[in-house]
């Protein structure tokens, strides 16, 4: 990736991170740890590989995205919104009383928005029900979809995969946020997932690890998925959750929480130093 | 005599969309490994490029299927009632019904007349779980006939839809001219002294109860209710208006179903004693189907008894 795409890119993912922080302060509701966890992830989706049209998000062909750990919603309405799906100024509005911006992805309120998720381990099974639709209509669009490490304890994770490889699926990639905590603790803790690459390996698929925070490694590992006939491809991206607000970083309980306006204007400070530093770079 | 004709339920709807899948092109068929069971089997050898098996994994087809919707199919997916509306709700829930994709839910084996299988796979909850979920149409055909209507009416319809079909060959009530409008009960025969409200293969029940309880002196109003949801409530009304007492009859438990959707609109607006003839908040068992349904009481004595004591509610 070239320097000045890759600053690009960068940039576009830190101001998502100041958007997705300014919705779940507004709201004093929200998941802030795995949205920021996953912000190179849509940064890269949504400016490059993405072929998507804020001014037709319904076109037909369009490559579909679901973000089927729901509850990192602020990160993809970050994304949308810096892309022009709907105003900037609307993040605002997130989770209150009269907004179209639902605590979790829907479907039918949020342009851009492709499958309504937030019950974990479902917006998998959809995933696969487009791309298996992709290929009934012998259509090129590619189907992209985040997970938790968390979710992928949902068996209904694992249904979707063995099905997604029984059906060749190969516009289909799978991306886990591997950010190593849940809820009640780190995923080993709770119910440990790993390892993940070998069960997704087991299951078909073609699998790539990557520092899920490193756009050179995003690019490398979409761009391989891209090669690969006959099978899926699944992503098993290593993030920090919590990324780039200090206090926040590999902290468990920045699961669900939103920040008390003190903290918020540090994570503003820090993001915002960040944000300058790339813009010195251009 | 002409020879009554008996057809499952389940057969209607395998012929029924095979008939879908010659006119139109966007019309998908899923299924759980129960394709000979369900009917869908025909669907396939009719259409195999538009027949999709999931496996063991109602959840995931669920998934798949709204994920087909969302691209502009229509999707019919099946399974038996028990795992279809009980197994996999949550998804049927938040996948199909909150994003109000075009899924119709082709759900067989429904109620107690799966016979020798037993309580496992006699579902008698689905109706209840079903009407939960806001905008979900919930279709119970009374024969092969209105089964069929009911397939091509669900395909027409925009949204998620829930058709529960029997194993068991019923007797058919309808006649071709038969006009099936999703919404709308429809009165099989007049009465005055109480009506019978009855779905699925208790329609036919009901009308021998009628004839049981006319020879009684009993004058019964017969009324099928082929949609459970939206509820046609004006019929309800007008019956309850017209007759003074209500019996609901149905294929499934007295909780949560027909009986629950016709209390509720008589409730709020026409008081009337409602009598439920149904199964009795408990699980099935193994049995030829026929003998079951007696021991059930999901049969015409049981609606005649229902009846008298209806009557003799009234003030």
């Amino acid at each position: 990736m070239n320097a000045s795409l890759k600053n690009e890119l960068e940039i576009f993912a830190v101001k998502s991170r100041l958007l997705m922080l300014e919705g779940v302060y507004n709201a004093k509701a929200g998941h802030p740890g795995g949205s920021l966890s996953i912000a190179e992830l849509l940064s890269y989706l949504y400016n490059v590989e993405l072929r998507v049209d804020p001014n037709d998000p319904h076109d037909e062909n369009r490559d579909r995205f679901v973000l089927s750990k729901g509850h990192a919603a602020p990160a993809l309405y970050a994304a949308l919104a810096l892309k022009g799906f709907f105003p900037v100024e609307d993040i605002k509005t997130l989770r209150k009383a009269n907004s179209y911006l639902q605590g979790h992805p829907s479907m039918k309120s949020v342009p851009g928005v492709d499958m309504s998720t937030g019950s974990l381990g479902q917006g998998v099974s959809a995933a696969v029900g487009m791309a298996l639709a992709a290929k009934l209509d012998n259509k090129d669009y590619r189907v992209y979809t985040i997970l938790g490490d968390g979710e992928i304890e949902e068996g209904q994770v694992w249904e979707a995969s063995m099905f997604a490889s029984a059906k060749k699926l190969d516009n289909l990639v799978v991306i886990v946020d591997n950010n190593n905590l849940q809820i009640d603790g780190t995923v080993e803790e709770v119910n440990s997932p790993y390892p993940i690459p070998e069960k997704f390996m087991s299951f078909g698929f073609n699998t790539i690890e990557i520092d899920g925070n490193n756009l050179d490694e995003i690019e490398s590992a979409l761009e391989k998925a891209k090669t690969v006939k006959g099978r899926p491809t699944a992503i098993i991206a290593k993030t920090v959750k919590g990324k780039g607000v200090s206090y926040m970083e590999n902290q468990v309980n920045w699961h669900g929480v939103a920040p008390n306006e003190e903290l918020y204007n540090v994570a503003v400070e820090e993001l915002t130093a960040q944000l300058n530093a790339l813009e010195g770079e251009k | 005599m002409s020879e009554i004709i008996k057809t499952a339920t389940r057969d209607a709807y395998g012929k029924a969309l095979v008939e879908l899948g010659n006119t139109d092109a966007k019309i998908v068929v899923l299924d759980a490994d129960l394709a000979a069971a369900t009917k869908t089997g025909m669907f396939k050898k009719a259409h195999p490029e538009k027949f999709i098996d999931c496996g063991i994994a109602e959840g995931n087809m669920m998934g798949v299927a709204a994920g087909l919707a969302s691209a502009g199919y229509t999707v019919f997916a099946s399974s038996f009632a028990m795992f279809a509306a009980g197994r996999a709700f949550e998804q049927v829930r938040n996948s199909i019904g909150y994003p109000h994709l075009n899924v119709k839910i082709g759900a067989t084996h429904a109620g107690i007349s799966v016979g020798e299988d037993g309580a496992s796979h006699q579902c008698c909850e689905d109706i209840g779980l079903m009407r939960t979920i806001p905008d979900m149409v919930i279709l119970n055909p009374a024969d092969d006939v209105e089964a069929r209507l009911c397939v091509l009416a669900a395909a027409k319809h925009n949204g998620p839809v829930y058709m529960r079909f029997g194993r068991l060959a019923v007797p058919r009530v309808f006649d071709e001219n038969y006009d099936f409008q999703i919404g709308k009960g429809n009165i099989l025969k007049e009465g005055t002294d109480v009506t019978v409200i009855a779905t699925g293969l208790m329609v036919n029940e009901a009308l021998v109860a009628a004839q049981k309880l006319s020879d009684d002196g009993v004058s019964v109003r017969v009324v099928n209710m082929a949609t459970i949801k939206p509820i046609d409530r004006d019929i309800i009304i007008d019956s309850a208006k017209k007759t003074g007492a209500l019996v609901t009859a149905e294929e499934h438990n007295i909780i949560g179903g027909l009986g629950s959707a016709v209390s509720e609109v008589v409730c709020e607006t026409v008081p009337v004693p409602v009598l439920r003839v149904g199964v009795e908040d408990t699980f099935g068992k193994s049995g030829p189907a026929l003998e079951l349904l007696h021991i059930f009481g999901l049969d015409a004595d049981n609606i005649v008894a229902k009846c008298k004591k209806a009557v003799a509610l009234k003030k």
